[in-house]
């Protein structure tokens, strides 16, 4: 099962990496959310799936599963849920007032 | 155990979002940050001193003891970065009450501004690595906020590029901790300090280590800077003087942390990385420093200039070296902090940041032309000025390491970094005045006072250097023998 996390997450980083290299804006901010699902992935993948018991007092096993990695997911996922909420209002708020989604007339003029 | 350790991080917070509600009441709202900043200044003031006491000052989050629970850690480098960073927030909070416009005020700078310092005193106060993470995002969050806020065109433009890079980088911060955590099985850095010394730095930690370089060499601008120049110039100046004076730190901070206290065994490797991302720094940061013409890039330049410098200073690692990087780095941050306000009282009195549109303007502006010169000297390394000391001691650490190709390179661009300071000198305050009196677009008033207390500082930690390094003596110490950092927050390994 990690090793076919491990491959869904290699995925979803090379379709990422592909989005976040594209020139709209639109497809950045979908390029690094799918990158953020890649990491959550990867995260859960090389520290292990269920190896026991919940890890808590009242089961009665001698093996438990490691809660911290899906602590840290929690976390990531509240932050990149933030983040892309405000991504994508900025990248709005850029079409309105420049016009363009496209980073490459984003760049800026030298002389301005 | 100590409560006072958190402190540097809830007063700011509280305070923060307490002013979320006071969104009309601009004058309630800069009171409350004056003192609120005032305060985490005092608290990270006394944390100095009993660092200086009793040693390192630990607190475990809600009881629960390292390396199981989140552990915050005051050691005197986190210390004295907590200081500064308090210091610099109260000069330039000053400089907005004049700089920046009623319609920021409204719309929430000074919140901002506070989880601004929130977000960084936590970076330095963590003692735990996805901890870092999370107080670097919310640096970061509050950033991206502060850089777009009043939606100009640039700033709009500029905000995209940074945070799309940003958290590019957090995600690879992620990926790292997560192979750090698969490999060692621990979060806490003291732990983890421990794991790595006693499994050995492998192949596998190293990789992770450069890893984490490269995440930390982005946020830093370390070699990895393409961001910087541009988004540093799109924000008013206030603001962007805290960006400069803070941001990169809160990198270099984790860089030295992350190659004193966990990758510290294969230096033979990582630290001749190090090493060349640095030079390569202080080069393109110089060249950029000079070819420009506009102050905004000039001075965003001369951030990277010294980024490298500092780093230099980290990667050779010796005593003198690493005293030298903690004293360069206390610094530079009041350095920056200062030449950037007064580069921004400059353009709002020009009306424009073209240095062939600005002339002459020492006629009627003595005391800042007085001011940036002395800053100029400073950030160059002239003596009494605080840089020089640090400057020295990088060097001289770097020379009895037979680093003498850094030490040239080091010394060659701080002369060009002086080069690139003293062509705004001389460009904005020589020549024939071109503006009458009142002919000034901004009467840039409110800069006198943020700007005498940071040079009386810069001036004070120049002269006062013997002082202050017994403090920095204290950080050093720790960051060279990562033991006491362990005893301190493990006290059950007991060695």
């Amino acid at each position: 099962m990690e090793t076919f996390m491990t491959i869904i997450a290699g995925i979803l980083f090379t379709v990422g990496t592909y989005l976040i290299l594209s020139k709209g804006l639109v497809r950045i901010i979908l390029g690094i959310s799918l990158f953020t699902h890649g990491v959550h992935l990867m995260l859960m993948a090389v520290n292990g799936l269920k190896r026991g018991a919940a890890p808590l007092l009242g089961e009665n096993n001698d093996v438990f599963t490691d809660p911290v990695p899906q602590a840290l997911i929690l976390t990531s996922i509240v932050i990149s849920f933030a983040l892309t909420a405000f991504s994508l209002v900025l990248g709005y708020r850029t079409y309105v007032e420049l016009g363009t989604d496209d980073l490459e007339k984003l760049r800026g003029e030298p002389n301005e | 155990m100590n409560n006072l350790v958190i402190l540097p991080i809830l007063l700011p917070l509280f305070s923060g979002v307490l002013l979320f509600f006071l969104r009309r009441q601009i004058r309630t709202q800069q009171a409350i940050t004056l003192v609120a900043t005032t305060a985490t200044l005092i608290s990270s003031l006394v944390l100095i001193g009993s660092i200086s006491r009793d040693g390192i000052q630990i607190l475990n989050m809600g009881g629960w003891e390292a390396p199981y629970g989140i552990t915050l850690v005051a050691d005197m480098l986190a210390a004295l970065l907590t200081a500064t960073a308090s210091i610099v927030t109260i000069a330039c909070l000053l400089y907005t009450f004049h700089s920046i416009g009623e319609d920021r005020k409204k719309f929430y700078v000074y919140p901002l501004l506070l989880l601004l310092l929130c977000g960084v005193n936590g970076s330095f106060l963590t003692g735990d690595i996805f901890n870092l993470f999370v107080f670097f995002e919310v640096m970061l969050i509050s950033s991206y906020a502060l850089i777009s806020l009043g939606g100009g065109k640039v700033q709009l433009r500029e905000t995209i590029k940074y945070m799309i890079t940003n958290i590019i980088s957090s995600m690879l911060f992620i990926v790292a901790v997560a192979y750090l955590y698969s490999i060692t099985g621990t979060l806490s850095m003291a732990h983890l300090s421990e794991r790595v010394a006693l499994a050995g730095q492998d192949g596998l930690i190293t990789t992770v280590s450069l890893l984490f370089l490269i995440v930390f060499g982005l946020k830093a601008g370390l070699l990895l800077f393409f961001w910087l120049p541009g988004s540093y110039s799109a924000p008013p100046a206030a603001i962007a003087a805290i960006f400069a004076a803070l941001l990169t730190k809160v990198g270099i901070y984790a860089i030295m942390r992350m190659f004193t206290l966990i990758f510290y065994h294969q230096s033979d490797f990582t630290h001749t990385v190090l090493v060349w991302m640095s030079a390569l720094t202080m080069i393109l940061g110089a060249v950029g420093a000079i070819a420009y013409g506009d102050i905004r890039r000039i001075l965003a330049y001369n951030v990277i200039v010294s980024v490298g410098f500092v780093v230099f200073g980290v990667a050779v690692a010796s005593r003198e070296a690493l005293t030298g990087a903690v004293f360069y780095l206390i610094h530079d941050m009041l350095a920056k902090a200062l030449i950037f306000i007064l580069g921004g009282v400059i353009m709002s009195i020009a009306g424009t940041d073209r240095l062939r549109d600005i002339s002459g303007l020492i006629r009627f502006r003595p005391t800042l032309g007085w001011l940036f010169f002395l800053s100029a000297l400073a950030l160059a390394g002239v003596p009494p000025l605080s840089g020089f000391v640090g400057k020295v001691m990088i060097l001289q650490g770097g020379i009895a390491q037979s680093y003498y190709v850094m030490a040239a390179i080091g010394l060659l661009t701080s002369l060009l970094v002086l080069y690139s300071v003293m062509k705004i000198f001389i460009n904005s305050f020589w020549g024939e005045t071109l503006l009458s009196e009142g002919e000034e677009k901004s009467p840039g008033k409110g800069y006198l006072l943020p700007g005498a207390m940071l040079a009386a500082l810069l001036i004070g930690l120049g002269l006062g250097a013997e002082t202050v390094l017994t403090y920095v003596g204290q950080a050093v110490e720790v960051m060279l023998n990562p033991m006491l950092y362990i005893e301190a927050v493990l006290p059950q390994t007991g060695m």
